[in-house]
């Protein structure tokens, strides 16, 4: 019988060099690499190439485009992710089950289809598209039906990331709340909340990510008209098929740098929220 | 209670904009068509157009500057040409659409968007440039590839994009055909045979032109691409022309890649002039000079003689002359259930094929 205490930090050194090593590989190999040859393939004809290819202004339409799309469908999914996680966490009603089954609908469908829908809802052939495009109401193949799509194929971010959260808080702390005197919003605001501010963290940066990268639903609804309905990813296509390689790898770094802001911004408030708690 | 104070300003900050952000959208989709000194259109085109109107939309905005004073910016969309008929069909605002067959405008015209007779309102059933079906080979042609023939040689692997979804996969099929058909004295028998040896060395069908040339040209696939000629002259002077060669067949199709004003939304958008002016100028002898630098056949003869030297010579023939029009050709060959859906089988392929919507 050994004496030595067994801890789990207590396995045989090989053992734990082998699994960082595994991880580090695989982050290396996955993400690691891709970015890599971006960055090289984008930098392949110099500094000046690149810059060109960024400020073009066909590349800018297309990042405001972007941003736009990122500043409405986020919020968007914000406010509905926020009120569907609450109401499906704190109380019982009938069709709790199918509203959960609901929110994972965009995740089971291909992106495609997501904009294929609102093609034959809003589009020429609609019941309601050709009124809607008489009276200058334009959305598909227009800004509105892009970020329609985005908001669409990012719902479930936020919801999907605060429901567990919220369900392991429990309802103990706003009966507590409640009995108390707190009103419903004061309990909404400083007790269900702040348990979930991580998990609202997460969601937000994970719609953050994918409403700037959407590509399949968007593509269907968007129209491909350059410097109008052109997104980043949509862009990136474009040149990569004018056999522009850098050039769409130039804006692919765009986007990787987009991604690494969101992420930035997050640890960030994370780091901020940590210290105010203390 | 510092914690929920941050929160409130985090869901504060994220939702303010979104006021704003609705605003702008729906301001941004009311584009305004023709107010006084600007006026907008969008043109509607297949893939390998890009680089021609990139070039031709400035020479025409100098064009219609100098004629009104008015500044016009043409916007582009480009895609697989059946798919941009879709999405005009679908509510996709085309001032003109600069198609890659007539059969996709004929659908446009179908549903109710302009008239059916748009062929007659232009010069050559409204067709400003033409184009044909070439083969683009790897550097030094190591698989000695002459003509149609030798594409069925043993161990020849063909590129060419899916007929059902790409307009240059059409005319690539339809010249494979005619040419077959000259060979055995108009025995169809004798074409159905060679296009089904054909395709049973086509190892993938990429959905469009563009694609389909990446498979070639950057994947490494296959030992000759069947293309536009204006897509293997372009790939061979932007990627290397020390890499590829284009080899020219004794015969092919001359492929009409057509205009039409869209009537629905020019009367609606009031951009009826500057469209018509638009598609009319194509045929100007600075336009048709544009086409030719950009490897697409002038129909203007003086032109046309300038640049003979970037077209060799091909025996070509036409749609209507060997196929009765694209309505019959359509029917015949690329219909479900007609004689490509007939010939093509992806398990006689090395590896298997993307098709869409190829199902017997």
């Amino acid at each position: 019988m050994s004496r030595r205490r067994v801890r789990p930090t207590d396995d045989p050194a090989v053992v734990r060099w082998v699994l960082t090593a595994l991880a580090l590989g695989v982050f290396g190999v996955l993400v690691g690499l891709p970015v890599a040859v971006v960055v090289a393939g984008a930098l392949r004809h110099g500094v000046e190439a690149y810059l060109r290819a960024i400020t073009d202004p066909l590349t800018v339409d297309a990042l405001q485009l972007t941003l736009l799309v990122v500043a409405v469908a986020v919020p968007v999914n914000i406010v509905f992710g926020v009120a569907a996680a609450w109401a499906l966490a704190k109380f019982d009603f009938p069709g709790r089950a199918a509203l959960i089954t609901l929110i994972d609908l965009p995740f089971a469908v291909s992106p495609v289809i997501s904009g294929l829908v609102f093609v034959l809802l809003f589009g020429g052939r609609s019941l309601i598209g050709p009124w809607l495009i008489a009276h200058g109401w334009h959305i598909v193949f227009a800004p509105a039906g892009i970020i329609l799509a985005t908001v669409f194929v990012t719902f479930p971010f936020v919801a999907r990331e605060l429901l567990p959260a919220l369900e392991a808080a429990g309802r103990t702390n706003e009966e507590a709340a409640l009995v108390c005197g707190a009103t419903g919003w004061q309990t909404f605001w400083r007790v269900t909340l702040p348990n979930a501010r991580g998990a609202l963290l997460a969601g937000v940066a994970l719609a953050t990510a994918r409403a700037a990268g959407e590509f399949g639903a968007v593509s269907v609804v968007s129209g491909h008209i350059r410097g109008r309905t052109n997104t980043l990813p949509l862009h990136i296509e474009i040149l990569y098929n004018e056999y522009d390689f850098s050039g769409a790898l130039a804006v692919a770094t765009l986007l990787v740098a987009l991604a690494l802001v969101t992420l930035a911004i997050r640890w960030a408030v994370d780091a901020h929220a940590a210290r105010d708690a203390a | 209670m510092r914690v929920a104070r941050f929160t409130r300003t985090l869901l504060t900050t994220a939702i303010l904009p979104l006021g704003a952000a609705l605003l702008g959208a729906c301001a941004k989709t009311g584009t305004p068509s023709a107010t006084g000194g600007a006026v907008e259109i969008l043109n509607v085109s297949y893939d390998p157009t890009r680089e021609l109107y990139e070039a031709y939309d400035s020479l025409f905005a100098g064009h219609w500057k100098a004629k009104t004073g008015q500044t016009v910016t043409v916007h582009q969309s480009h895609g697989g040409s059946s798919k941009q008929a879709r999405a005009v069909i679908d509510g996709l605002e085309a001032d003109v659409a600069t198609l890659g067959l007539a059969y996709d405008i004929d659908a446009i015209a179908a549903a109710g968007l302009t008239d059916t007779a748009w062929a007659t309102k232009f010069p050559n059933h409204s067709t400003p440039y033409t184009s044909t079906i070439v083969f683009l080979v790897r550097a030094g042609n190591p698989k000695g590839i002459h003509d149609w023939p030798d594409l069925v040689r043993p161990g020849i692997t063909v590129i060419t994009p899916n007929p059902k979804t790409s307009g240059g996969a059409r005319w690539a099929y339809l010249a494979a055909w005619g040419n077959a058909l000259g060979r055995n004295r108009g025995d169809s028998a004798a074409a159905r045979a060679f296009i089904t040896q054909l395709y049973a060395h086509v190892p993938t069908l990429d959905p469009g032109a563009r694609g389909a040339t990446t498979t070639f040209v950057e994947r490494g696939i296959g030992d000759v691409l069947l293309a536009w000629e204006n897509e293997a002259l372009l790939a061979t002077h932007k990627l290397g022309p020390d890499k590829f060669a284009i080899v020219i067949p004794s015969t092919s199709i001359r492929a009409e890649p057509p205009v039409a004003v869209v009537d629905r939304i020019v009367d609606r958008r009031g951009t009826r002039a500057v469209a018509e002016e638009y598609l009319r100028y194509l045929y100007s002898p600075e336009a048709q000079e544009v086409a030719a630098r950009n490897y697409y056949r002038p129909t203007d003869s003086a032109v046309a003689a300038q640049y003979a030297a970037q077209f060799p010579h091909v025996a070509l023939f036409t749609i209507d002359s060997v196929f009765h029009g694209w309505h019959a050709a359509q029917t015949t060959h690329f219909a479900d259930g007609g004689i490509f859906d007939q010939i093509y089988q992806p398990k006689a392929a090395p590896q298997p094929a993307v098709v869409a919507g190829t199902s017997p």
